[in-house]
């Protein structure tokens, strides 16, 4: 953690794959423009917090990455992959982004699991039908995953009968049924009940510790600090200070991060 | 279900005996002779009917899941087609309908010369063909509808996750949208299905044999009036309800 800390600090240094590069990201709903130029390079096995109040534009910007909101101007680069965009920056390539998205795994704040599926088919959904795993080998890897995020037994469950933090668990476990170069995580603990939250972060923890890439949209500062080896402080639409945890936490610069922090603590 | 001593309460068994009395009053008092000469007749009509209504509930439900899309998401140049269709279907009466096809369309068609000789002649100068086709443009224009709202009820979130996955759109479609959709108004399609089913003796207007039909038939043979109508509601019901049930196993499955 220390020298990937250390690497991330140091970007022209940084020997490591390049897996998620965004340059001038702009983004507008009508008239308002929620991200205005924002700069971000992730590379393999970085965990990247994403922090910032209300607006301030961290979950468009995840959601930009993997086009769910199409970015008004800007590039993305994903696994050294360019996004072919049109001029008004939407995306040109219907394929090249369907591509793209099995790569980049998304865990929602509101979990999003299929509710006509079980849990078991709810995670062997995008193996079989979109990557063309056979169907016993895609069985057999997510009885594996929702043991690991222990759902083991829980498989002909529908998402109904399941808690929102057993529910966000097995979102965790059909993100990582795809096998995705990174991970992204929009809020996953906001719409959590306080004690459902731990059990949550606890496998995201472990997935941080087995190096990989993910960023991280999240209010849970204690936990960005720990897990994260690199943190972005967004603010209305622009990225206002990044840092490793310990200066960006502990040092902060800017008046607005240092607000910011005092009223989140 | 309910169980045997549910059953033998008093009050139920008021009822049972009732209803048990006015069947054997109507098995004993009413004439029912005219049963074996009819029941060919009557059984031909019974498979008309059934048949009429699964093709034309099946095709229309097969135009109504591309017409509730385009409402619910289609460009304009398809949301505003659909609109149309099912505005008109729902704004005029059936009876209407098939009657414009069977005697508007009906006696278009002989005065071409090519379609008079094609190989579909013998087929577009019976009756049936504009029956099930009323009927089915009927059931897609309601369910049409019925579809749009359940398109646009499914919860966007369930697409984004299978959009996020780089699920192609056809596959989102089949694997998602449409079995969500579905799931949320089967409840409407079944009493859509039995409303169909009610809207079949209209056909009988343009001459097709159905259970209903038969019915008539019989009254004007033999001026039998109540008996036919009281058999034809037995039969109504028997098939609402096994509509209905299915339905029912539809929802649990």
């Amino acid at each position: 953690m220390d020298t990937a800390a250390a690497a991330a600090s140091s970007p022209e240094t940084d020997t490591r794959r390049e897996a998620i590069r965004v340059e001038d990201l702009h983004k507008s709903f009508g008239n308002l423009e929620v991200l205005k130029g924002v700069d971000l390079t992730a590379h393999q096995g970085d965990v990247v917090a994403i922090i910032g109040g209300s607006g301030s534009g961290k979950s468009t910007m995840l959601r930009c990455i993997n086009f769910l909101e199409t970015p008004s101007s800007g590039k993305i680069v994903i696994g050294g992959e360019e996004v072919v965009m049109r001029g008004d920056g939407s995306p040109a390539n219907q394929k090249q982004i369907e591509r793209i998205r099995t790569k980049l795994a998304m865990v929602f704040q509101q979990f999003n699991l299929w509710t006509h599926r079980t849990l078991l088919e709810n995670v062997i959904e995008v193996p079989v039908h979109v990557l063309k795993v056979p169907k016993a080998e895609a069985i057999a890897r997510a009885h594996e995953l929702l043991n690991r995020v222990g759902l083991g037994g829980k498989e002909d469950t529908y998402p109904a009968y399941l808690s929102g933090g057993q529910q966000q668990r097995a979102a965790i476990a059909r993100a990582l049924a795809v096998d995705p170069s990174a991970m992204l995580f929009d809020e996953p603990t906001s719409a959590l009940d306080p004690e459902l939250v731990g059990e949550v972060l606890t496998v995201i923890r472990d997935l941080a510790a087995e190096g990989r890439t993910m960023l991280l949209v999240t209010h849970e500062m204690k936990f960005a600090r720990e897990v994260a080896n690199h943190v972005v402080y967004l603010y209305q639409g622009r990225i206002e200070e990044q840092g490793p945890p310990a200066e960006v936490f502990g040092n902060p610069q800017s008046d607005r991060l240092k607000q910011f922090l005092s009223s989140v603590a | 279900m309910i169980s045997l001593k549910d059953l033998m309460q008093p009050h139920r068994i008021v009822m049972m005996l009732v209803f048990a009395g006015i069947v054997i009053w109507c098995a004993i008092a009413l004439r029912w002779d005219w049963i074996p000469k009819y029941a060919p007749l009557a059984l031909e009509g019974l498979w008309a009917t059934v048949w009429i209504l699964a093709v034309s509930t099946f095709f229309g439900f097969m135009l109504a899941v591309p017409l509730g899309l385009a409402q619910a998401v289609g460009p304009w140049y398809l949301s505003i087609p659909a609109r149309t269709f099912c505005t008109i279907i729902r704004g005029t009466p059936l009876l209407l309908q098939i009657w414009l096809l069977y005697y508007g369309l009906g006696s278009l068609f002989p005065q071409f010369p090519w379609i008079r000789s094609s190989e579909l002649w013998p087929y577009l100068r019976q009756a049936w063909p504009y029956a099930v086709l009323a009927l089915t443009l009927s059931y897609a224009g309601y369910e049409g509808e019925v579809m749009r709202g359940a398109f646009s009820g499914v919860a966007k979130g369930q697409l984004e996750a299978a959009k996020s996955f780089g699920m192609p759109r056809f596959t989102m479609f089949r694997r998602i949208w449409l079995p969500q959709a579905v799931r949320n108004v089967l409840p409407t399609l079944g009493g859509e299905t039995i409303l169909q089913l009610k809207a079949t003796p209209l056909v009988a207007t343009i001459t097709v044999m159905e259970i209903y039909a038969v019915s008539s038939r019989v009254r004007a043979d033999t001026f039998i009036v109540y008996e036919p109508l009281l058999l034809l509601a037995l039969v109504y019901m028997a098939i609402a309800g096994v509509i209905a049930l299915a339905f029912r196993r539809l929802e649990k499955g």
